[in-house]
């Protein structure tokens, strides 16, 4: 099978129309940028519609439309933008339309910076816009993973008429690693309940306004429903060297990649390391720790933004374990001699610490 | 009045659908030949809902153009048999 | 006979069953304009015999449910955002009669930019603009099209130019734009301006049929609730006092010399896709990976100078050459914060062994091209590490005693080849030529097709080979 090098960004837009995708609405912004320019080329050649909408704002509202009128469609933007298209998630989940959105997560907040961070998790993961909704999240964490969990997405999406979020950090999109596509392409499914300006979809309505309590709250349990379906069996993760594990190291994105060959290097010194990856966010794989938790004696979180994502594994873990957390920030990646060093610390820490109570957790880091 | 026209088969006919009828009155207003007024009666959202006088109707479909409702109005005309 | 020549549409439902309560009646108040516009919509779309193909976006105010009534594809969408789902939706399917249909507060205020791009893009959209100088559905408050001296909930003294500006004449305001192809305001205040209206509305959707482009129609309606008035005076009011901020009449017309404005896709069959999409370029060519000395084995690289200096390039035609000797590779170009200060810098790492981390922080390899390159990298290289630098811009020679350490006048040797720019690929030539890390052949193969021109190709053959032969053993 060819492989072809390419970067997390453009692998994303090759993948979305092998699966079926055929429009893309979007507005520039570093560092996705290179998703917008992929599609403007590629996607007009495939025999869809790439639009450059005049803000964040009207880039969610065409995916809103083309979602409503039954096609595959996306977007992709980075924080400040994912920011701007909270109101139209919380509409498409609301009306229950399909699409992806790639959030290229960069630093923040307010302008922050360009550089890679992970601190999109609270929008992105609990939902930024308003409402009772969940977003599926997928988090990548090589280029390869880019092209695959695009077209799960889109899958997925489908499968919960919901939006599917790709989440990943600046260094996923911008970097290069060999890549191998699907060699065929799928169709989009059939949405019957779509608006398609004929004659078997006319009586279709596509909306999220409930004026009635009693209606609203039955639309809403409807929904939740669907949710802990998707919380019973979407959940993704990759467990590397856990089964003995006494330290597990849990992160997502470049920090995975990371931490991969930080725990490579701590093994090699004798320390029983692992790394836990969750690889939906949501539904994150908060069992999976759960089970885990049974024999490592403690948890080490490594996150780009400032204590995010530790907070759904403390409650996985429950106070079981301490959990350590140890993050960097501003575009600051950590080398893997750094979460080496905080591996040690914690394994030296970890055996006179195994019975610690919860309330005794030790916090350090930056 | 001429005799002549006077027996002369109205030209139209308006039906009021009298609990569609929101009673806002602007059919009166708008009807060229004023053949539409406001029922002395109450319909069962408690407007008085507007109607033909019997006669006199042109069939113009003016008062069909200016009632906000759908199917409020309906206008007849007369068609050569 | 009389036969009905004046009735309910059929693009109206024939009872509102979507509609909590009663079924006969709109929601709308007693005069409401509303009604009017709904009514000559529907009769069009009678007429035009398409309300199958029919799309009515529902906006967020009192027409939020006129799903409740009209009996075609019906989509809701966000408050001011109607133009941006429409143009999704036109796209999506263009044979579609896509009606984006909003009021003041949606369009002119929290929409503004949504309508001013969808009608600047010349969307084949047709708009109906519902303009009754009042926020009807909140309760009304001021609107941007609210009236000097009008008193409105939120402008309770009368609206004043020097607290809250001045009505926004929304059409005249479009009709500046070179996109759109009809805009016309009407009234709904008597017979005439109704029959006007109803005309408006009537072209405004042929207009799409026929693929004239973006259409808009304003129409003065009348809210006897918000504005506190019986449904003739309010028709009194927009006459006297609305028409003269708001004068009626076509301000744009361009229909006549438009068509073409609908996009319609191309008809790309999948087998096309993997070719459209690059995927079966002939980089399928393997190269036999070479012997490698232990020490330069599974490289991390950093290669780092000015940005200009071919670095990227340079890091990418590694990796690819990488991949093609059945290695896993991994490329990350400068980005974020070692963005600053104009160097730029990519790391590569080329490995028999699953890549972990792609950041390289204790490079095996560096390539220097530039003074602060080397100033910021040096003593990150591992202990027993290579340093090529080049020593025709570097003043100074790296001052660790454990790394291995070519001192390679880069520049001026791409200077002799032809091309001073074409250092990179003298860098490259030593770097290969000290370290057999790659098969030449390969690497030139893929070399010539990232190249403009055999000119350049044959430079950057000359100049690998100066680099090659300076530091080749």
């Amino acid at each position: 099978m060819t492989k072809e090098l390419i970067k997390g960004n453009e692998a994303v837009v090759k993948a979305a129309i092998l699966a079926g995708c055929r429009s893309f609405y979007g507005y520039p912004i570093t560092p996705a940028s290179e998703i917008t320019e992929a599609a403007a080329r590629y996607f007009p050649l495939a025999g869809g519609t790439f639009l450059q909408a005049e803000s964040e704002i009207a880039s969610i509202n065409m995916v809103y439309g083309a979602a409503a009128a039954g096609e595959r469609t996306m977007t992709a933007s980075s924080g400040p933008g994912i920011s701007l298209m909270q109101e139209g998630i919380s509409y498409l989940a609301g009306s229950e339309l399909p699409c992806v959105i790639v959030d290229i997560t960069r630093g923040g907040p307010g302008l922050g910076n360009i550089a890679p961070e992970q601190s999109d998790y609270h929008q992105v993961v609990k939902g930024g816009g308003h409402g009772n909704y969940r977003t599926i999240v997928l988090a990548p964490n090589s280029v390869q993973e880019m092209c695959d969990l695009t077209f799960l997405a889109f899958d997925l999406a489908d499968k919960y008429r919901n939006p599917a979020i790709v989440m990943t950090d600046g260094f996923i999109g911008q970097m290069m690693e060999p890549v191998e596509f699907p060699t065929t392409s799928v169709e989009a499914p059939a949405r019957p309940w779509a608006v398609l300006g004929n004659a078997e979809t006319r009586n279709n309505l596509i909306t999220s306004i409930y004026m009635s309590p009693d209606e609203l709250e039955a639309h809403q349990r409807h929904l939740e429903a669907k949710y802990a379906r998707a919380n019973r069996g979407e959940e993704l993760f990759e467990a590397y060297r856990t089964d003995d594990a006494e330290v597990i190291t849990i992160g997502y994105g470049i920090v995975s990649r990371i931490l991969k060959t930080a725990v490579d290097q701590a093994r090699e010194m004798g320390i029983k390391a692992g790394l836990f990856r969750p690889i939906t966010l949501w539904p994150f794989p908060d069992r999976q720790i759960d089970i885990i938790a049974d024999w490592t004696k403690s948890f080490m979180v490594v996150e780009l933004s400032n204590g995010q994502m530790v907070d759904d594994v403390r409650l996985a873990v429950n106070g079981r374990r301490p959990v350590n957390f140890y993050s960097r920030g501003g575009g600051n990646v950590p080398t893997v001699d750094e979460l080496l060093g905080q591996l040690i610390k914690v394994s030296e820490d970890s055996y006179v610490r195994e019975n610690i109570s919860e309330s005794e957790e030790l916090f350090w880091g930056v | 009045m001429n005799n002549e026209i006077k027996n002369r088969e109205d030209r139209g006919r308006v039906e009021v659908s009298a609990e569609e009828c929101k009673g806002c009155g602007l059919c009166i207003e708008a009807c060229p030949p004023h053949v539409l007024e406001l029922s002395e009666r109450l319909n069962g959202h408690g407007y008085h809902p507007a109607a033909y006088l019997g006669s006199g109707c042109t069939g113009c479909g003016i008062c069909f153009y200016t009632c906000p409702e759908p199917g409020a109005l309906t206008v007849f005309t007369l068609q050569a048999t | 006979m009389y036969v009905k020549t004046y009735q309910r549409a059929k693009s109206f439902f024939g009872e509102f069953e979507r509609k909590p309560g009663d079924h006969l009646t709109t929601h709308y108040c007693p005069g409401c304009g509303h009604g009017n516009l709904h009514k000559y919509i529907a009769e069009a779309i009678d007429d035009l015999g398409l309300q199958d193909r029919t799309i009515f976006v529902n906006p967020v105010g009192c027409s939020v449910f006129a799903y409740y009534y009209m009996d075609v594809g019906n989509i809701q969408v966000p408050h001011g955002r109607a133009p941006a789902a429409a143009t999704a939706i036109k796209r999506a399917h263009p044979d579609s009669l896509v009606i984006s249909y909003q009021g003041d507060g949606d369009l002119a205020a929290i929409g503004g930019n949504e309508i001013l791009h969808a009608a600047n893009r010349g969307e084949n959209i047709t708009v109906f603009f519902i303009n009754n100088a009042i926020y009807g559905m909140t309760g009304g408050q001021m609107a941007p099209t609210t009236l000097l001296g009008q008193k409105t909930i939120t402008s309770p003294f009368g609206r004043a130019t020097e607290r809250e500006g001045f009505p926004l004449r929304v059409s005249e305001l479009l009709a500046t734009l070179e996109g759109p192809t009809y805009i016309e305001r009407v009234g709904l205040f008597d017979n005439k301006s109704r029959m006007k209206a109803r005309k408006a509305v009537r072209k405004a959707l042929r207009n799409q049929v026929e693929g004239r482009g973006f259409s808009l129609v304003e129409i003065l309606s009348p809210c006897p609730t918000g504005w506190g008035l019986t449904p003739t005076e309010s028709c009194e009011w927009m006459q006297e006092k609305m028409v003269k901020q708001f004068p009626l009449g076509v301000i744009k017309d361009e229909s006549a010399s438009r068509e073409g404005w609908n996009r319609y896709r191309q008809v790309v069959p999948a087998e096309k896709l993997p070719e459209i999409l690059d995927l079966t370029k002939e980089s399928t060519e393997q190269f036999t990976p070479t012997d490698v000395p232990g020490c330069y084995r599974n490289p991390s690289i950093k290669i780092a100078g000015f940005g200009g200096q071919g670095l990227l390039f340079l890091g990418k035609l590694l990796a690819e050459a990488g991949m093609r000797h059945a290695y896993n590779v991994s490329w990350i170009p400068s980005y974020g914060p070692e963005m600053r200060g104009g160097t730029a810098n990519c790391q590569v790492n080329i490995s028999t062994e699953p890549i972990g981390s792609p950041l390289v922080s204790r490079p095996s390899v560096l390539i220097a091209l530039n003074r602060p390159s080397l100033d910021k990298f040096e003593p990150e290289v591992a202990s027993g590490g290579l340093i090529i630098y080049d020593s025709s811009l570097i003043d100074r020679a790296p001052e660790r005693g454990d790394v291995e350490v070519i001192a390679l006048p880069a520049t001026k040797l791409a200077d002799e080849a032809g091309s001073a720019r074409a250092a990179n690929m003298v860098a490259l030539g030593a770097y290969l030529g000290r370290t057999n890390l790659l098969d030449q052949t390969g690497v030139f193969k893929i070399l010539e097709k990232m190249t403009k021109s055999e000119d350049q190709m044959a430079i950057n053959r000359r100049a690998f080979d100066a680099g090659a032969r300076f530091a080749m053993f």
